[in-house]
């Protein structure tokens, strides 16, 4: 992990940027977006999760690279379940499987 | 040649301290590692015993020794205790505890009080289990399918589900703590292409085992949720889907089993240079496809629903995945095969348990071929060619391996030498013993004797009387070594500290190794396995 | 490649234990430790993020109409209150490596009330839950959910699934944070004793990663439990 001490203001900063997706993602669900609204729901969240990993968990400051590997293999893994798990129930009304 | 380092005089990590407490509270990773060896002994023998009561109902085709209840909590324990008491942590537990830190030239492990823990966890989950055990057992199968499981079983699921619930954190801080060490901790020069295959196995074994590890956690945590509030998540009478509980206990089950085999795997890659006094053959071909199973390990595990009720797409998707899993495996044991080629070989204990794992491995990774293939598994699934081929891999390969490395490093972790000529006995005896035993069961399934069944019809008589017979033998060829072992502690040859001419950081320090490992840390110029310069041993004597 | 010099007596406190070489050798080791322990609770909430996902897909009025049910401004001020104690947290990391000892007591304590503000809510909001009956087991009943909906067909088997999956979540996240609570008291306790300055803060930096990923655990749960349609009704 890094050493340098990192300004507040960047605290603060991202702080304020979580707030401000914490109450965009919640209105926006009150807005017809048919299917699109769960994918701005989950880009939102996604965007929140980055800031909090980048930033406050110090990820963007580190060197160490085995740190970016493990949290993408982990999150790869991840996607691994659930999309093979995916591909068997997406697939069991085609056809007679 | 043993000098007059006799173990009483010099201090090492046996006799550095006495008294239960210093077991007990021990963070010294070899000490953790005899803890665990006593532990996962135990438990062998206890998933042994419920074997042996398998084989002796089986002797004939009525269901005369035990009711079919009482069938049933036999085949479940057996599978619970020996895939998660003892295969899973044995080789890792033990021989990974004791020799990953020094392969490395590392004094211990990244996190020795995170190790101890992992041990009191475990002993925590065996405990449980034990109770469960006495208090009545589970009938659910070691694979604790739903809704059988959650709404219908009226045996104790709930407790097994927590004891393997808390076995599984164990084996999951192991995993951690050797991916750490790995990382953090190699000695000056020792670069990732230098490292032993042993540490490579046991990397990716580790990646297992903190990557699927937690799935079957919260698939157990659910399953005790579903019983004890009446949830439905796995209920199809209550809208849930018993084939997602399947695709969750299944994803991390199958890589389990790589969890159970790529340490074996490791062993082998050490004994079989050694014993061919030749550098191994494909180094990087084989460290790289222990990383290749441990991934693929995880793409493949809907093999086990091909006949569940999962689409026709996915079973062709996971079918071909499955094979693809083989190649990496294949590629080991061609590599182990040519390094052999030319080589000078012995045939000491270790080397025998090699070739054993080497055969019945592969014999065991075919047979998964021919299930792999969707028209094959629609007639075998279920039935004792399965049971044949999971044995042919976790006991002829994966114990077999286990017992190799045992007779490898035994002289490093207790400085006495088993007797040679009852250790290759006894490897004869368990190849024995174990073929007759399991090879009448491929039979047996392509016939269509189902798994699990405690009659059976008349025909299938004669393979199961000779299967039992192998029990026999292989339950004499696993008690052998314990008690020759056992003796070898107090009677047996005073060990070298390379009684092998092996190569490894391990073999540079004393047998017994002292509690930090090293005198002084070690620092590595040479390539692994660098049999072209170390002289081999004086020829390994068969005398007791 | 391992950066380990060969040992060399180095001037370090009572912090470094012996099989470490380097005091940046046990930080480097502790830090991948925590990471790794994320990487596998990741795993241990996906297995729960991926039931959610299969029963979604096949029962998406049920989920929905069970997501409206739930109170979407307390849930956004306990997403903020999170936040919030993100905030403290990384102050509080910050507050350690610059020595300032008594700020880091206080970030550190806020960050306990903040965790205990979500506690208090989301105990709030369970007792809503077991009012309306929609507990999941022997007394669950969802006819308010059905009645309220008559243009679709709302059956209860379904209703129940996506409770039981809104409370195993919550509460396995819960449960996260009440242990979290945990370590940051005894983090508090060491703070107060001065353990923690530039020359060390292993403990702050990997608790508050924890506390972080956690964090964003409920990050996913909030739009994905509460957010589902709230589109206003035909």
């Amino acid at each position: 992990m890094s050493d340098h001490v990192l300004s507040s203001k960047m605290y603060y900063g991202i702080w304020i940027a979580l707030m401000v997706l914490t109450v965009v993602t919640a209105s926006v669900a009150f807005i017809d977006l048919g299917p699109l609204n769960t994918v701005v729901a989950l880009l939102i969240a996604t965007c929140k999760a980055l800031l909090v990993v980048l930033f406050f968990m110090h990820v963007k400051y580190t060197s160490e690279k085995l740190t970016k590997l493990v949290i993408v293999s982990s999150l790869f893994w991840l996607l691994l379940l659930l999309f093979l798990s995916l591909a068997d129930y997406s697939t069991r009304h085609l056809g007679h499987g | 040649m043993a000098t007059a380092a006799i173990t009483a005089e010099r201090e090492h990590y046996l006799n550095k301290e006495y008294g239960i407490r210093s077991w007990l509270l021990t963070t010294d990773h070899k000490r953790i590692a005899l803890l665990y060896l006593m532990s996962i002994t135990f438990f062998f023998f206890v998933g042994g015993f419920f074997a042996l009561l398998i084989r002796l109902e089986l002797l004939t085709p009525a269901g005369d020794l035990v009711q079919a209840d009482t069938y049933n909590k036999l085949f479940t324990m057996h599978g619970m205790v020996m895939v998660f008491f003892f295969l899973i942590p044995s080789i890792p537990a033990v021989l990974g505890n004791f020799l990953v830190p020094m392969m490395i030239g590392a004094k211990d492990l990244a996190f020795p009080r995170i190790n101890l823990l992992s041990w009191y966890l475990y002993i925590i989950a065996g405990l449980m289990m034990l109770h469960c055990i006495v208090t009545g057992g589970v009938d659910t199968g070691w694979t604790f399918y739903t809704p059988f499981s959650t709404a219908f079983a009226n045996t104790k699921v709930i407790e097994a589900g927590l004891a393997i619930f808390v076995a599984g954190f164990s084996s999951i801080l192991t995993g951690l703590n050797f991916v750490v060490t790995i990382h953090r901790m190699r000695a000056p020069g020792l670069t990732w292409s230098r490292l032993p295959l042993f540490i490579w196995a046991h990397y990716a074994t580790s990646i297992i085992q903190l990557l699927g590890t937690p799935v079957l956690a919260i698939t157990l945590v659910l399953v005790v949720f579903e019983r004890l509030f009446g949830l439905g998540i796995f209920d199809p009478t209550r809208g849930g889907d018993p084939l997602l509980f399947q695709h969750l206990f299944w994803f991390y089950s199958h890589p389990a089993v790589y969890i159970m085999i790529l340490p074996s795997m490791g062993v082998v890659a050490e004994i079989v240079p050694c014993f061919s006094r030749k550098r191994i053959f494909g180094y990087k071909a084989i460290a790289l496809s222990s990383i290749a199973i441990a991934v693929f390990g995880f793409l493949v595990w809907a093999h086990h629903m091909f006949v569940a009720g999962i689409s026709l797409y996915s079973a062709m998707i996971f079918s071909i995945l499955s094979y693809l899993v083989a190649v990496p495996s294949a590629i080991k044991v061609f590599n182990w095969t040519a390094t052999m080629y030319k080589g000078s070989i012995s045939f000491s204990t270790p080397m025998l348990y090699a070739f054993g794992f080497i055969g019945l491995f592969t014999m065991g990774g075919l047979t998964g071929l021919f299930l792999a293939a969707l028209g094959i598994d629609v007639h075998v699934t279920d039935t004792y060619f399965v049971v044949a081929h999971f044995h042919y891999i976790m006991v002829g390969g994966a114990v077999m391996g286990y017992l190799g490395g045992m007779h490898f490093w035994w002289p490093k972790i207790s400085g006495r030498m088993y007797p040679e000529a009852w250790g290759r006995l006894a490897a004869l005896i368990v190849f024995l013993g174990f073929n007759l035993t399991f090879f009448p069961q491929f039979v047996l399934g392509y016939m269509g004797m189902p798994r699990r069944y405690w009659q059976y019809p008349a025909e299938f008589q004669v393979l199961n009387v000779m299967s039992t017979a192998g029990s026999t033998i292989l339950a004499v060829g696993y008690i052998l070594p314990m008690v020759y072992f056992l003796w070898s502690m107090r009677y047996g040859k005073i060990a070298d500290d390379n009684p092998w001419g092996a190569a490894g950081l391990e073999w540079k320090t004393a047998s017994p190794p002292p509690t930090f490992n090293f005198e002084e840390m070690p620092e590595v110029t040479w390539e692994a396995y660098n049999y072209d310069e170390i002289p081999a041993p004086v020829e390994v004597s068969l005398e007791r | 490649m391992s950066d380990s010099p060969v040992v060399v007596e180095q001037h370090h406190g009572p912090e470094l234990r012996h099989h470490f070489a380097t005091v940046e050798q046990q930080r480097d080791a502790s830090s991948l430790g925590m990471w790794l322990f994320l990487a596998t609770e990741i795993m241990f909430f996906g297995g729960m993020f991926c039931a959610y996902l299969i029963y979604r897909l096949n029962y998406y009025n049920e989920f929905a109409a069970g997501s409206r049910s739930l109170d979407i401004t307390l849930g956004t001020v306990n997403t903020i209150v999170l936040i919030c104690s993100s905030l403290t947290v990384a102050l509080g990391v910050r507050a350690a490596q610059m020595g300032k000892q008594k700020l880091l007591v206080i970030l550190l304590l806020l960050t306990i009330v903040f965790g205990f503000a979500f506690l208090g809510i989301k105990g709030i909001e369970w007792y809503d839950k077991y009012k309306e009956h929609h507990i999941p087991g022997a007394t669950f009943n969802a006819d308010d959910i059905v009645h309220e909906y008559p243009q679709i067909h709302i059956d209860q088997s379904h209703e129940q699934i996506y409770f039981s999956l809104y409370f195993a979540m919550t509460g396995l996240h819960a449960l996260h944070m009440i242990i979290g609570i945990g370590i940051f008291a005894f983090l508090t306790y060491e703070a107060l004793k001065g353990k923690y300055g530039p020359q060390y803060n292993t403990p702050i930096e990997i608790g508050g990663l924890y506390w972080h990923f956690v964090d964003i655990i409920w990050i996913y749960l909030f739009p994905l439990l509460y957010l589902i349609d709230r589109k206003p009704l035909r």
